[in-house]
């Protein structure tokens, strides 16, 4: 019996079709399950249409200058407000964060799936989870009172040895808190266990014939790794890599503690300054109707910005060969 | 020493090898290399005492080298670049001195060995700091009065031990549990769509439901604001800032979180049962009811629990919706309403000492609730901890993959 086109066909002398002939329960079983499928999708064209249609006020004045200007500034008449400062903010935070995310989150990856003991494993395995499941609030406390102090030695250093380096540039008489870079380096614990867990979901699916092999042929452990797990698996670091990249770009409220949310256009990601979409409509909540206008046309450009990064992630992690049944967390 | 290879026996003086030590260690592998030594192993991946050894040698002169660059020769890198910086150095020598001992090819492994389990085991130390920290900040104020009291007649200057956060968790409470009703039902019927039936809309809303997983959470309560807030609050107190609303917000962000969980869970079902239950004539409707969701009972409640403790803290849905208040206020359809979060991130932005450990306090509980949480998820996963570990199907035939 083989099934094709949602029939199924018996083998016999005379091929016989034979109807799948669902009872009126199966019918009504049916409806009403993708009826349930069908709003995740409707639910995020509203949002995006909901967003689109309350942000009108906002692009009427502000029209295509939107994506252009970095200020925003609502206490001048006409107001003048632009994401561009926004969203430049927002992918830098998160290009750091998924920097530091991935070699750390490979590595957890490698040795739950390489080279941990049955013991270990378990151990480490809870210990991402847990990363996952602080609230980003904790993540934001901790990172703004305590860890920014902590931090600020290590960007001085570098903003008075590596001042060429264009991104270690500084202004004269820089502060070292409240950056982009420490806003990166919390939003980046956040982001591993996502990058995490979907490299080791793949790493472990890699062919135990092949690494055998790898092994029999006196490679090292190390060489195993590199020639049959990492070449396996390149699909779901890409795929993972992406997926995290989507959540440090929609990482709302720990930014907004962390950052002053000054809309500017910088490169000086270790001096005070900078701000993100999500953070910067967190702290002006509850403003007034123009702004908030202005905040859903943001909104909106974040949305599609996410979206757009998840569904391509999502699709390099399912169509890879590496990555049939990967999970996301 | 010339006729015993010191790969086989390793002399003390490489053991401890220093950046000073390489040299003659250089010498030592040369001689050993000699045509009527037996052939080594090819591959040695244990670690053994010598390794040890070496690896605390070059420790120790990693931290030397450092101490001597950061104190003497430059201002100062503060800790933390200081950790980084002599991690890096440690690496470099332990690779260094491996290579040395025997030869590259085992060095890489090592240093790839040494490499991954520090870096992996390495992940725990931010979590015992943060945990530590809250702990730290938060235990000293939580008293009876938290979990009784409101802030009624409160000032800010008065200490985080007087008033409480009663309010605060009791709108928690409504609000997940109501989240938690609006999502439930729907997220178990995605699931089993996505799992149960052969529609050919599967995959198109897998990858959505994807998606709707990286919704940033700011972005779930501006769309419930400008969905039913903004038009409706000057008509209706239910459609006002409530909770309520705060609970719509959540349940978006819940919805794809027990979703993705149970489809997993699902999968796990073996297919032998649902065809024992097909066989015998059940409809498909039937089988999903009575043997596929009983047999995934422990793993859906698993997936309700995560999705809870994801819920619970979120923040950012919140702003937009319940807006948060000082009092008492048990109904969820009328009046703005506080939880924990609002609490806590209202709280720690105030310039008052007292105010920022009233927050801490707060955030204590949050991480409280949040934990206890996680530990259920670990007691309920570790009662199917055989189906967990079973190793994956290599090649899995996934249905969703159109014929």
């Amino acid at each position: 019996m083989m099934e094709r086109d949602g029939r199924a066909y018996i083998r016999t002398t005379t091929p016989r079709i034979v109807e799948d002939q669902p009872t009126t329960t199966d019918r009504i079983f049916g409806f009403f399950t993708t009826a349930a499928g069908l709003t995740v999708l409707v639910l995020l064209a509203l949002v995006g249409l909901f967003l689109l249609l309350r942000s009108r006020d906002a692009f009427d004045v502000a029209g295509w200058s939107f994506f252009k200007r970095v200020e925003w500034r609502t206490d001048i008449d006409p107001p003048e407000i632009g994401v561009l400062g926004l969203l430049v903010g927002t992918i830098e935070v998160a290009i750091i964060a998924v920097l530091i995310a991935i070699p750390l989150g490979v590595c957890a990856a490698l040795f739950i799936t390489d080279y941990a003991s049955a013991r270990w494993r378990g151990v480490l395995t809870g210990l991402v989870d847990l990363l996952a499941a602080i609230p980003s609030l904790l993540y934001g406390i901790w990172g703004w009172l305590l860890l920014s102090e902590q931090l600020a030695p290590l960007s001085k250093f570098l903003g008075r040895h590596l001042r060429w380096f264009t991104f270690f540039g500084t202004n004269d008489d820089p502060q070292f808190i409240q950056s982009m870079f420490i806003a990166g380096v919390v939003v980046s614990l956040m982001v591993l266990p996502i990058i995490a867990s979907v490299t080791r979901e793949v790493f472990a699916q890699t062919p135990p014939g092949e690494k055998e092999a790898a092994l029999a042929l006196g490679g090292t452990r190390w060489g195993m790794v590199k020639m049959v797990v990492l070449p396996y698996g390149r699909a779901g670091i890409v795929g993972g890599s992406m997926l995290g990249l989507g959540r440090a770009l929609g990482e709302t409220i720990a930014v907004s503690l962390l950052l002053p949310q000054l809309p500017m256009l910088t490169t000086h990601v270790l001096e005070t300054g900078g701000a993100t979409i999500a953070g910067f409509i967190a702290l002006r909540a509850g403003a007034d109707e123009f702004t908030t206008s202005g905040l859903m046309a943001a909104g909106l450009v974040l949305f599609a910005l996410t979206l757009a990064t998840n569904m391509v992630a999502s699709m390099i992690v399912a169509r890879s060969r590496s990555g049939l049944g990967v999970e996301a967390v | 020493m010339a006729t015993t290879p010191s790969r086989i026996e390793p002399q003390p003086a490489t053991a401890t090898a220093t950046t000073a030590g390489v040299t003659s260690g250089h010498v030592e592998v040369a001689v050993a290399r000699t045509p009527t030594s037996p052939r080594p192993l090819r591959r040695r991946s244990e670690f053994d005492p010598v390794d040890y050894a070496t690896m605390v040698g070059c420790a120790i002169s990693a931290l030397a080298l450092g101490w001597v660059v950061f104190t003497h020769l430059t201002e100062g890198i503060g800790w933390f670049g200081f950790v980084v910086v002599v991690y890096l150095c440690f690496l470099g020598l332990f690779g260094l001195v491996t290579a040395d001992r025997l030869g590259r090819l085992v060095a890489t492994d090592r240093l790839a060995t040494v490499a991954i389990t520090s870096g992996a085991i390495l992940l725990a130390a931010p979590l015992l700091w943060l945990v530590g920290y809250v702990v730290l900040k938060g235990l000293p104020n939580v008293t009876g009065h938290f979990f009784t009291e409101d802030q009624g007649g409160i000032t800010p200057g008065m200490p985080a031990t007087r008033g409480g956060g009663s309010h605060a968790i009791m709108g928690s409470l409504e609000q997940v549990t109501l989240a938690l009703v609006i999502s439930l039902p729907l997220a178990l019927t995605t699931a089993v769509f996505l799992n149960e039936t052969r529609s050919r809309l599967r995959r198109p809303v897998r990858i959505f439901v994807d998606a709707m997983s990286g919704l940033p959470s700011i972005v779930a309560g501006l769309f419930i604001f400008a969905v039913l807030i903004l038009p409706n609050a000057q008509k209706s107190e239910v459609f006002g800032n409530n909770g309520l609303m705060a609970s719509l917000a959540l349940s978006v962000i819940m919805l794809p979180t027990i979703t993705r969980t149970v489809e997993v869970v699902l999968r796990l079902v073996p297919d032998g049962l649902r065809e024992a239950s097909l066989a015998l004539g059940a409809s498909r409707a039937r089988t999903v009811w009575s043997v596929v969701l009983p047999t995934a009972r422990n793993g859906i409640s698993t997936a309700v629990v995560l999705g809870i403790a994801r819920a619970v803290g979120e923040t950012a849905p919140l702003l937009f919706t319940s807006v948060g208040a000082s009092l008492y206020n048990s109904n969820p359809f009328s009046g703005s309403q506080e939880s924990l979060p609002i609490f806590v991130y209202r709280n720690i932005r105030q310039p008052l000492a007292t105010q920022i450990d009233r927050g801490f306090t707060g955030a204590f509980v949050l991480m409280l609730i949040v934990l206890t949480l996680f530990a259920i998820t670990r007691l309920i996963g570790g009662q199917r901890r055989t189906q967990r570990t079973a190793r994956p199907r290599l090649v899995t035939p996934q249905e969703d993959l159109e014929p």
